[in-house]
């Protein structure tokens, strides 16, 4: 083991990965990318419905590979995994209860979608 | 006394040596081991987690009222679907996802003690940021010409919010990375300050991936077909007892 992986360890932490690693990661978001736009011009996606599936699985391939390579959570200590998970069902439960709550209790918009 | 001395000078030199349990960076040891300060960045991301999904949410409820409204003949336009710019923004989305990449390589370079490594990746990712900014100033620049402001309609007000937000969290980074860069330029910046570097990498990453959710949520996927799906999925509910 290395100096710097014994360091990291001090700080329950593992050897994060190479620059080489980061480049190749950088490649696949790039192409996810791409993807997501070049399947938004196409038609069938839009026909079939399968556009709307697609791009929620596609980003969240990215999101899930930029937390977990470029801000380490891979490799970090299990706490800020736990930390940020907690957070990330915490918002999707905000989303979901306001979505909830004004498909409920329809606001009255007036000219423009404005409350009067 | 002298011994007393060396020992200060030491723990809050910075040096590799540990101190009475300090860690390398000359703080004290924590009870999880983990650098409070890392603590704190991942705490405060969380909390961001919950502000950015609020916005979000009101967005995703806004823009499809905005679009109901104007088809029952009471709502002002454009709407999105006249508005927004794909092939731009993808553009801007690329360049953000470029600059992650510049901001881990510049970590990777002063956990290396490359302090020239870290200077010139540092000014990179600062760069992409401001590019990123000019960006999405130009788009306001352009809604705003054709005819969308901040308070115009629902769906411009919950626009506006939602990215000018994330577009002030961008802002903060940009400066953040430049004060750093700056740092570095006068010798503050050595391989054991290095998680200085990677808390501010943190904070980049979050402004990345919450792109990455507005990208998706707010240019590329079309409410109506959502709506179409809701609808089915209701009737099917109903069908079977269950709505």
């Amino acid at each position: 083991m290395t100096h710097g992986a014994l360091a990291a360890a001090d700080h329950g932490e593992h050897e994060h990965p190479s620059e080489q690693k980061y480049i190749k990661i950088a490649i696949i978001l790039t192409i996810i990318t791409a993807i997501e736009v070049a399947i938004y011009y196409i038609d069938w996606m839009h026909d079939s419905g399968a556009l709307v599936p697609a791009l929620f699985i596609l980003s969240i391939g990215k999101f899930l590979t930029v937390i977990g390579y470029y801000m380490h959570l891979k490799f970090d200590s299990p706490l800020f995994r736990y930390m940020f998970i907690a957070a990330l069902v915490g918002s999707l439960a905000v989303i979901g209860a306001l979505i909830a709550l004004l498909r409920v209790h329809t606001i009255d918009f007036g000219p423009g979608g404005f409350i009067s | 006394m002298a011994q007393a001395v060396a020992t200060l000078e030491t723990a809050h030199g910075g040096g590799e040596s540990h101190i009475g349990g300090a860690d390398h960076s000359g703080h004290p040891p924590t009870s999880t081991g983990l650098d409070s300060r890392k603590i704190a960045m991942w705490a405060f991301l969380a909390s961001d987690c919950m502000f950015f999904g609020s916005l979000i949410a009101m967005y995703m409820i806004y823009r499809g009222e905005a679009e109901r409204l104007y088809q029952a003949g009471q709502g002002i336009g454009p709407l999105p679907h006249e508005i927004l710019d794909i092939p731009y923004t993808s553009i801007s989305a690329f360049v953000l996802l470029m600059s992650s990449l510049t901001m881990v390589l510049a970590l990777a370079s002063i956990q290396k003690g490359n302090v020239r490594g870290l200077r010139i990746w540092l000014g990179a990712t600062a760069l992409l940021g401001a590019v990123f900014l000019g960006g999405q100033f130009f788009e306001f620049t352009e809604f705003k010409h054709e005819g969308l402001g901040l308070t115009t309609n629902i769906f411009g007000s919950s626009f506006f919010t939602l990215t000018g937000f994330h577009g002030a969290h961008v802002t903060i980074g940009v400066i953040w990375l430049m004060s750093l860069l700056i740092m570095s330029l006068r010798g503050g910046v050595r391989k054991d300050q290095a998680l200085n570097v990677e808390i501010a990498g943190l904070y980049w990453h979050f402004v990345d991936i919450v792109w990455i959710v507005i990208f998706t949520l707010v240019y590329l996927i079309p409410y109506d077909e959502i709506s179409t799906i809701t609808h089915e999925a209701e009737g099917a509910l109903r069908q079977i007892g269950l709505g």
